[in-house]
């Protein structure tokens, strides 16, 4: 159980890096290491299935994605990256205070860090779930991905155009 | 729910909301739309991490993954549309300013 909790913190932590980095290259490469973290985090709660598809696509193809656009676009100047950091703190200061009284408040509660996780019933295995139960999900997820081609299409034309 | 699942959920709820936090912050303070899309990525890994661990306690392992599953193909989808939509603004106004979106008109 101590494994799953250095685990969460090493996943807070590299999102708190992610968010608070200046670099957006350094911030795309955090949220790699964010999925990858929660990769581990999906393995250890027993679901294999999902934390593969939470490494390739999430830590892989969303990664590459990221970084390509930051190529495709200049980077931001010391001088407006520094200017956009007061510009921050000044404007939501309150915020990481919320953050921190949060942290305090649930660490406060109830947490028991020496128990076993309980064994999950053995059920019916993902393939049988969604195929058999979850039909209409696989309809929508053919529906949002055609509706995405499209609209990257729609997009790719109107840039041509310009 | 027994009290072992509910020792569970009290433990992987806490970091679930500072997850949950961070991504908000992130989305709220940034004018840079490319961070604001990298802090919707992180909302999103706070809702699998949930998802995950419901199914967990509640012995619903493949249901959640199979939800897990549809997730993330729906963030992909959601991801290519928005960074094309982000690199349309860019080639328009030459900034990745969020506050330029309120330019638009139509």
């Amino acid at each position: 159980m101590k494994l799953n909790f250095v685990i969460l913190i090493a996943l807070v932590l590299f999102s708190l890096w992610t968010v608070m980095t200046r670099s957006l290259i350094r911030s795309a490469i955090g949220l790699a290491l964010t999925s990858a973290i929660l990769t581990i985090a999906m393995f250890r709660l027993n679901s294999p299935i999902a934390a593969v598809f939470e490494l390739s696509v999430c830590a892989g193809l969303i990664s590459v994605l990221f970084v390509s656009t930051i190529s495709l676009t200049h980077p931001e100047t010391r001088e407006e990256a520094m200017q956009h950091m007061k510009d921050r703190l000044t404007r939501f200061w309150y915020l990481p205070v919320i953050v921190i009284v949060a942290v305090v408040i649930l660490s406060a509660m109830r947490m028991n860090l020496h128990f076993n996780l309980p064994t999950p019933d053995a059920e019916k295995d993902v393939q049988s779930v969604m195929w058999n139960l979850r039909q209409l999900d696989l309809f929508g997820q053919i529906i949002v991905l055609l509706t995405g081609v499209f609209g990257v299409v729609i997009l790719l034309k109107e840039a041509k155009k310009k | 729910m027994t009290p072992q699942s509910l020792d569970v959920f009290c433990f992987f709820c806490p970091f679930v909301l500072v997850l949950f936090i961070i991504g908000l912050y992130c989305v709220i303070v940034t004018t840079n739309l490319i961070r604001a899309l990298i802090g919707i990525e992180i909302l999103i890994k706070a809702v699998t991490l949930l998802l995950i661990v419901a199914g967990y306690i509640t012995g619903h392992v493949a249901l959640a993954q199979s939800l897990v599953i549809t997730l993330v193909v729906i963030e992909v989808v959601f991801m290519v549309v928005a960074v094309g939509v982000v690199l349309g603004a860019y080639q328009h106004y030459n900034s990745l300013d969020a506050g330029n979106l309120r330019k638009l008109k139509g």
